[in-house]
């Protein structure tokens, strides 16, 4: 049935060609853990894209009882978590999956340090994946505020003092990261805006970015 | 004849049989397991987003509103107030009862939702002894009962007198007309 509704569809709009250049492509023997064991090494980069989609889909499904307000958010963290089916399930995928990504992203950065695959010509691709890598940091970063516990408040107040302690503009850049004097209502509104919206807007167009140059560039070849 | 003929041409035929490519083996073993792990991590997602349908309804329960002997023929209007869950959110929010007697003189309460499209009726704002409604002039008599624009008549407190007062329930279809 299946079979039938893809070639109607591919009749129509020839979709072969499009999946066909995005799926089909050879991979080299050097990075096939089948051929030597120790290559899985090669495959971090792609465990660190399973573990983000991870991260989107719960973040995506918590946002379905989560309120970004003072007065309110821990007690949707403290419902959702207890009261909702599977809710420990999936805000445990999300709590764990963000450090875990954390984990394999730096696995990943090791992998390509050690088989030099950041030289020419990829040195485009290294400076991608370093602004992924501080994307990362800020997801965690405006994530852990979310739900508005001692643990979340504090660690806010420590990342905001340290950004205070950059010479000449720290002051501007805590008011404008806080939204205000204190660690507040405007603080959290805006860090589950950057959370949810601009920062995973970002991570995907550098994604994008990273997977279009692997394929034109191809993996990095054997030591 | 025609039978010998039939079965030496079969004999040499190459042998047709329905076997599955080693292409297909694998394509189904590999999509059929990946399906299963995918479960994992979907099948939670789905039922935590569902779980407000598959949650019991919470029960109301009767709140105490008005002396019985204060309660007339004609309907007055009586405020009180209920407790809600709602998540992680509780309240206390006021409804309103619009309660009278009915002629053998039993006590019942009409629910002040409009049944055409959920505005807030009044009764005999126009001194015609109905209830009616400001939004699109729905009517309804004293037991409830749609005369214009609603399709249903109004609803009902489920009502329980205890110690000389009324206390009102869950609301429930009109059970008057
Ligand atoms: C579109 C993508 C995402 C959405 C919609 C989203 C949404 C959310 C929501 C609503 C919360 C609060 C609920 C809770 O704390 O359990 C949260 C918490 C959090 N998020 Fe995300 N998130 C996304 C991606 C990410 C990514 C990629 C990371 C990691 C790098 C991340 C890290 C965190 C962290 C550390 C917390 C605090 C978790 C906790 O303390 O339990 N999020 N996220
Ligand atoms: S809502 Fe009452 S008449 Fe339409």
């Amino acid at each position: 049935m299946f079979k039938g509704i893809y070639n109607w569809i591919d009749e129509r709009l020839d979709i072969t060609p499009m999946w066909r250049d995005v799926a089909d492509h050879e991979v080299p023997e050097h990075v096939n853990p089948a051929h030597h064991f120790s290559a899985f090494v090669y495959c971090f980069g792609g465990l660190t894209f399973f573990i983000t989609v991870i991260q989107i889909l719960s973040g995506m499904f918590l946002t379905m009882y989560y309120v970004p307000d003072i007065i309110n958010a821990y007690a949707s963290v403290d419902y959702l978590q207890h009261k909702v089916a599977f809710g420990a399930i999936v805000r445990g995928m999300h709590h764990w999956g963000a450090s875990l990504v954390i984990v394999m992203m730096f696995l990943h950065t090791l992998r390509v340090f050690f088989t030099g695959s950041y030289k020419a010509p990829r040195e485009m691709n290294w400076v991608v994946g370093m602004l992924i890598f501080f994307v990362m940091l800020g997801l965690g970063l405006t994530g852990y505020l979310l739900p508005w516990d001692n643990k979340a408040y504090f660690a806010t107040k420590v990342t905001l003092s340290i950004a205070e302690s950059v010479p000449y503009l720290g002051p501007y850049i805590k008011t404008l990261i806080n939204g205000g004097d204190i660690v507040g209502a405007q603080t959290l509104t805006r860090f589950f805006a950057i959370h949810v919206f601009f920062l995973p807007g970002a991570l995907l167009a550098l994604l994008g970015a990273h997977f279009f140059m692997i394929r034109r560039q191809g993996i990095s070849g054997p030591l | 004849m025609s039978n010998q003929n039939n079965s030496n041409e079969a004999a040499h035929q190459p042998v047709k049989r329905k076997e599955m490519s080693r292409r297909q083996f694998l394509a189904y073993t590999l999509g059929g397991a990946s399906a299963f792990m995918a479960m994992g991590p979907v099948l939670p997602m789905i039922r935590f987003a569902v779980d407000p349908l598959l949650t019991k309804e919470s029960q109301t329960s009767f709140v105490k509103v008005v002396e019985e002997s204060q309660v007339t023929a004609e309907p007055q209007e009586f405020d009180f107030q209920i407790h809600q869950v709602d998540g992680w959110y509780e309240s206390d929010p006021k409804l309103t009862a619009w309660i009278s007697r009915d002629e053998q003189g039993n006590v019942f309460a009409l629910s002040p939702v409009c049944k055409h499209l959920g505005c807030t009726i009044n009764w005999n704002t126009q001194n015609d002894n109905e209830y009616h409604c400001p939004c699109h002039d729905a009517k309804y008599t004293k037991e409830g009962k749609n005369l214009a624009v609603a399709p249903n008549p109004l609803d009902e407190y489920e009502v329980e007198i205890r110690d000389g007062f009324v206390y009102l329930g869950p609301v429930v279809p009109n059970q008057h007309v």
